[in-house]
């Protein structure tokens, strides 16, 4: 089943995947990608119900004209989603995985456990600005949008800045360790989050184990 | 998108372009335009995405506004045109001079410099104590974002609140800017800026970083800076910037005077440009 939110102008697409009682779960694709049609790997064996949300651009959500793309609206489309199910445990893909880890830090009650796995767009455009670009596409109104490929592909994380969202979510998630570390990739801006007490490396079934124990 | 842009003056004389700052919009340079206009120049400006006339977006960043710009630009001549840009349109411009350093041919900046404090007006910079109280105020207005409406008020009520972000600004010059800035509704005025835009905000930018760059600046430069420290002001200071100038700027300090230095000096500020631009 799939139901249509709204962010400001857009309208995103939230799959439920699974209905069932017990802990919820929303998927975070990655860059380019869109939700999955059906539930595999760690995540089938998820006690509760599972959901996946389409990024703005992305999959069956709007494409909005003229680009204007940043991981923080797009953590506002994670929320949007969040409000939609309630609290929640986060498992984010590449880009997906950046957007959870801010969305714990901001809303660190209602993410019950972020993990982030290897996909595109985990690293975006580094840690410091490189030369400037005026950055334009051909304007293909489909999804993926190509203003989100490149502006989501290119947007910085500089390594104090997501600090900052990792120690929020340590210091006020009712959970020890809200953030698990689940993929290979390290770019910058993941080695800083891995600095900060209560960031966790482990496999991502066992951070599925402890999210879902929590309830 | 639809951007919407104004021009004053000889539609044969040669290009000058405004570029107006954060939740402001280009009818606010309807005096200072005219006296550039009288010079012989072809002035033109434009209301940046979810301001004045032009579109609400969907979504607005700093990147897109740039790249706004370069298409008003574009739509009227391939060539290199002088640029005069007030507050975070100053940041914009230094930041397409940079790009694209052939498309500038002169660049005045009021108010508008880098500093190492970042720019009230500008939502997706880095504000550097974000707490969780601002990130979930920020996602809580992002929740309700399409339902949101400006609170409708009297001419006059618009005019006293915008008073408290301009203070320096004259009454009749507010009530001005409410007739073109803001629309009137069955309920009231309300200002077209779209509410999804929020003032300050939160992002990965360090202001420093634009400081860093001023330095590699090819094309010439003016920058204007306010003395007198407002809401909606840049809190530049010019002895601060100085090692930083690139070569041939000039920095002019107004005294006593606030972060709408045009508005406040409309006739002074036209001739150092003006003089400039010869």
């Amino acid at each position: 089943m799939t139901v249509f939110l709204q962010h400001n102008r857009v309208k995103l697409a939230l799959h439920t995947l699974r209905e069932a009682p017990g802990p919820r779960l929303l998927l975070l694709h990655a860059l380019g990608d869109r939700s999955p049609e059906r539930l595999s790997g760690e995540v089938e064996r998820w006690p509760g119900a599972v959901y996946a949300l389409d990024f703005t651009g992305h999959g069956s959500s709007s494409v909005p004209a003229g680009g204007g793309y940043t991981a923080e609206v797009l953590m506002g489309d994670a929320d949007v989603a969040l409000a939609a199910i309630g609290p929640a445990t986060v498992v984010g893909r590449g880009l997906g995985g950046y957007i959870g880890l801010l969305l714990a830090g901001a809303r660190p009650g209602e993410v019950r456990g972020v993990a982030i796995l290897d996909g595109a767009g985990l690293a975006g455009g580094g840690d410091t600005p490189g030369p400037a670009v005026v950055r334009g596409v051909p304007g293909a109104l489909s999804a993926p949008d190509p203003f989100a490929l490149v502006e989501l592909g290119s947007d910085l994380r500089p390594r104090q800045y997501v600090r900052r969202f990792a120690e929020l979510a340590t210091e006020h998630s009712p959970l020890a360790n809200p953030i698990a570390v689940c993929g290979r990739q390290r770019p910058a801006w993941l080695e800083a989050v891995l600095e900060v007490p209560g960031v966790v490396e482990e496999p991502l079934e066992a951070a599925l184990q402890r999210f879902a124990a929590f309830g | 998108m639809r951007l919407h842009v104004c021009e004053w003056g000889d539609a044969d004389g040669p290009p000058l372009f405004l570029v107006h700052g954060g939740s402001d919009f280009a009818g606010t340079f309807d005096v200072f335009a005219p006296l550039l206009a009288d010079a012989g120049w072809r002035v033109i400006s434009w209301d940046h995405r979810g301001h004045g006339d032009s579109d609400h977006a969907a979504l607005y960043s700093w990147d897109a506004d740039v790249r706004d710009a370069l298409s008003v630009l574009d739509s009227t001549t391939p060539d290199a045109v002088p640029v005069v840009a007030h507050s975070k349109g100053g940041g914009m411009m230094l930041q397409l001079a940079e790009a694209l350093p052939y498309r500038l041919s002169k660049l005045v900046v009021i108010d508008g410099l880098p500093s190492r404090d970042p720019a009230p007006d500008v939502s997706d910079h880095e504000h550097r104590k974000f707490t969780q109280k601002t990130l979930a105020e920020w996602l809580d207005h992002r929740r309700a974002a399409h339902i949101n409406l400006r609170k409708p008020g009297t001419l006059e009520e618009l005019a006293r609140r915008r008073k408290r972000m301009n203070p320096r600004l004259s009454d009749d010059w507010l009530r001005y800017l409410v007739t073109i800035g803001a629309r009137r509704d069955p309920d009231g005025w309300r200002w077209k800026l779209d509410p999804a835009i929020r003032f300050g905000g939160f992002g990965p930018w360090s202001p420093e970083w634009s400081l860093q760059r001023l330095k590699e600046l090819k094309v010439p430069l003016l920058g204007l800076t306010a003395t007198v420290e407002e809401e909606m002001g840049w809190g530049t200071n010019h002895r601060a910037l100085l090692p930083y100038l690139p070569p041939r700027a000039e920095i002019i300090p107004f005294e006593n005077t606030g972060h709408f230095i045009h508005i406040e000096h409309p006739q002074r500020v036209a001739e150092l440009v003006l003089e400039f631009l010869r």
